[in-house]
């Protein structure tokens, strides 16, 4: 497709003439410029109790991601002839969203970013308004919206915790730590969390040595030298695997158990779609441009909404439209690829609206490994090693896609024999 | 007769004279090798994490893009002193010199920026704003074109060189990495290293007139990244450097044909040919080497050692 910086002005000239003739003005706009809007909706949150004082609270997380990708997007607006506009919705903490959301996102405004929570994103998806609207839900990684739960108008940009689970349990079946201590906390995302990683565990062979729930306080003086040595005595295993979502004392662990093991899971070494150690593939550009923007590092958050706007930026451009089922179409066909800063193109999983992605393996300081974790074969992309496949899915309710070669495929694979696999990868380090 | 055997003498003189200089991005330095032995003559330190490098049209000058020093740096190439610095803006990391070597194209990729230099006055004279984050950038031999290919926009921006403006965009498949220009100014040959293609365009009209995926067999189609791109002066063959694939494709340039896959070193990234067009050479970033290949046969001939990432290559007669 070729965009002559020439034309508009040439169109421009036509138009005119046109509408001086037709004696309207009205339409100059309209034939210059195509409109996108996308709505960002997200409500203030509570300053967390603090593990420690060295990070700061970083108050509305992806924001700057969002802001970031609709001038860039501008930027690419500028040679196609179209405009990405945001509209911002940020509710106070004792705010009622779906008021808002009813409220502020208006008729014509197509796309939605959501920074909210689960039972938020599927009021919001259920809502009259939203259901000729695409959302992209930039926040969550629970498994049932993508599953069972999940909403045909909803796709999930960060990797859900099921993809997360199997990428650490990838690189940890690389190491031959198969010895697994799994410690969780008492939340319900902590439960969630931990069924991740006993689905992974299961998944690939993996053993489950211990289980423990922690119920311990909360305080670092107490905790950290008299609580974890006596909670990790007794049993041995490879690593601790650790559910602490909201942060409460997994940090705490390290350097502080039992018996010298590393730490894996919400701490320590995470699995994460981003990390400010992550400098390949172009990721630097990104940093930079986000720190030079934000003044902060890059956060999940902002990652996740920064790909929601460039999704819809490279659909629209590729597609000339602003239309949400072309655009929708289009996302969940075989031609969207979607550059991530993370090697692989990135695209959607028709079946359940996810998006494809490699998951980093990130320490504090540096940057340990990308799954899919070489060896771990699929046949159609590695990227579906990871995270609920076609086969698993209990998503009905996606459309179903019309694009030959995604269907064709798929209609021929079987599911994947992790069993045999992992033997095979293990059977293959051993030599 | 006297005379031709004197030439040929000397031609075969300067052939084996040749050098080839390669930035290693993690040294810091540049590597100076001896393509016809085969060996690294000397590392010479050069500036922070040197990438994009250039000859001037009459090899006296070496212009490396240091880019954590914002800056790209003029050495000559007998003495490798560093004889200037030029005022390329922030992070310069790939540039071009136009024919008659006195202007620089940079990309300034953290903000979409060409930054256009005067070498001999080493000023500024124009910036010309560009899609997100620009990379590949070329000037045609015949002077009439300077493009410049934004990563993020996936877009081959047409510049003309007269006024420094754009004057056409062409919409190309995501995350375009290099582009060079055929040596009679008619084609225009673009990676894409997301989509793992090869795209020719017309010159004349700007479009994209052949789309070549550059699958190889057992190969995962996620490792498919190429980058770099160069085609012979004849336009015989087109060659192109597939990153993590770690092979680089042999294109017939007339049918646009995949000949061949030739195995060379981890992660290879920018491309080179010797003076004559007899060899070509590839910087592999991941095994710290470059990879000789001899182009009558198509073999790669040799791997050199050179330096912890080599990044950018060019040879000197």
């Amino acid at each position: 497709m070729i965009y002559a910086n020439k034309k508009p002005i040439f169109c421009f000239l036509q138009t005119l003439t046109l509408l001086i003739l037709c004696g309207s003005i009205n339409l100059v706009v309209a034939a210059d410029v195509q409109l996108i809007k996308v709505a960002y909706i997200t409500q203030e949150k509570k300053i967390p109790a603090a593990l420690s004082n060295l990070d700061d609270f970083v108050p509305l997380k992806g924001l700057a991601g969002t802001e970031l990708a609709i001038k860039d997007n501008n930027t690419t607006g500028q040679f196609t002839g179209q405009e990405f506009q945001l509209n911002k919705i940020i509710v106070a903490i004792d705010g009622d969203v779906i008021a808002m959301a009813k409220q502020k996102i208006t008729d014509d405004t197509v796309f939605v970013i959501a920074n909210l929570s689960v039972d938020q994103l599927k009021t919001l998806a259920d809502l009259e308004i939203t259901q000729n609207k695409l959302i992209f839900d930039a926040t969550t990684t629970d498994d049932s919206l993508r599953n069972s739960q999940c909403r045909d108008n909803i796709l999930h940009i960060l990797p859900s915790r099921a993809m997360r689970a199997d990428a650490l349990a990838q690189y940890l079946v690389k190491k031959k730590w198969r010895q697994w201590f799994v410690v969780s906390g008492p939340s319900e995302e902590d439960s969630l969390y931990t069924s991740a990683i006993k689905r992974a565990a299961k998944r690939f062979g993996m053993d489950i040595v211990a289980e423990k729930k922690w119920t311990h306080t909360y305080d670092a003086r107490r905790t950290a030298q008299s609580d974890v040595p006596v909670f990790t005595q007794d049993v041995d295993y490879d690593v601790l695997v650790v559910a602490d979502e909201e942060d409460l004392f997994g940090e705490y662990l390290a350097y502080r158990t039992w018996i010298p093991r590393p730490i894996v899971g919400t701490q320590g070494l995470i699995p994460t779609a981003w990390h400010r150690t992550h400098e390949q593939w172009g990721a630097v550009q990104m940093q930079n441009r986000f720190k030079a923007q934000a003044r902060r590092w890059m956060e999940e958050e902002d990652y996740a909404a920064y790909l929601a706007v460039r999704s819809i930026g490279e659909a629209s451009v590729r597609t000339h439209s602003n239309q949400m089922q072309a655009i929708k179409d289009y996302l969940l066909s075989d031609k969207f690829s979607l550059q991530g800063y993370k090697g692989n193109p990135l695209s959607f999983r028709a079946w359940n609206g996810q998006l494809r992605q490699p998951v980093l393996l990130a320490a504090a300081r540096s940057l340990v490994a990308v799954a899919p974790i070489e060896g771990f074969l699929h046949p159609k992309t590695t990227l579906d090693t990871l995270g609920y496949d076609q086969p698993e899915s209990a998503c009905n309710n996606m459309p179903k896609i019309k694009n030959e070669s995604i269907v064709e495929k798929q209609d021929n694979q079987s599911p994947v024999d992790w069993k045999k696999l992992i033997k095979q990868i293990i059977d293959k380090i051993k030599q | 007769m006297k005379y031709s055997i004197l030439m040929s003498m000397l031609l075969s003189c300067l052939a084996q004279a040749e050098t080839v200089f390669v930035t290693l991005e993690k040294d810091n330095a540049l590597a100076v090798v001896d393509p016809v032995e085969g060996k690294l003559l000397k590392t010479i330190e050069i500036g922070q994490r040197p990438r994009g490098i250039a000859l001037s049209p009459d090899y006296k000058y070496l212009y490396v893009a240091t880019s954590d020093d914002d800056t790209v740096k003029v050495f000559a190439t007998d003495s490798y002193q560093e004889v200037a610095q030029l005022p390329s803006g922030e992070d310069p990391e790939t540039f071009a010199l136009n024919p008659a070597g006195n202007l620089l194209y940079v990309s300034n990729e953290d903000d979409n920026l060409v930054t256009v230099i005067d070498v001999i006055n080493k000023k500024e004279i124009a910036q010309i704003k560009v899609g997100v984050e620009p990379e590949g950038i070329a000037v045609s031999p015949d002077n009439q074109w300077v493009i410049s290919a934004s990563e993020t926009t996936n877009m081959i921006h047409w510049i003309d060189p007269k006024t420094n403006e754009i004057v056409e965009n062409t919409l190309v498949d995501p995350r375009p990495r290099a582009a060079h220009f055929t040596a009679d100014s008619t084609q225009l040959w673009v990676t894409s290293e997301i989509a793992g293609t090869l795209m020719i365009l017309d010159v004349n009209t700007k479009q994209i007139i052949k789309t070549i995926r550059l699958d190889i067999p057992g190969v995962n189609a996620d490792k498919i990244q190429p980058v770099g791109v160069v085609v012979d002066k004849e336009r015989r063959w087109g060659y192109v450097a597939i990153g993590p694939a770690n092979r680089v494709a042999v294109i017939n340039a007339q049918t646009f044909e995949i000949e061949k896959f030739l195995l060379v070193g981890q992660r290879v990234w920018n491309l080179a040919f010797s003076p004559d067009q007899k060899r070509l050479y590839s910087t592999n970033g991941r095994s710290n080497d470059i990879s000789i290949i001899d182009l009558e046969s198509h073999k790669v001939t040799k791997s050199v050692a050179v330096g912890r990432f080599p990044w950018g290559i060019v040879a000197k007669p």
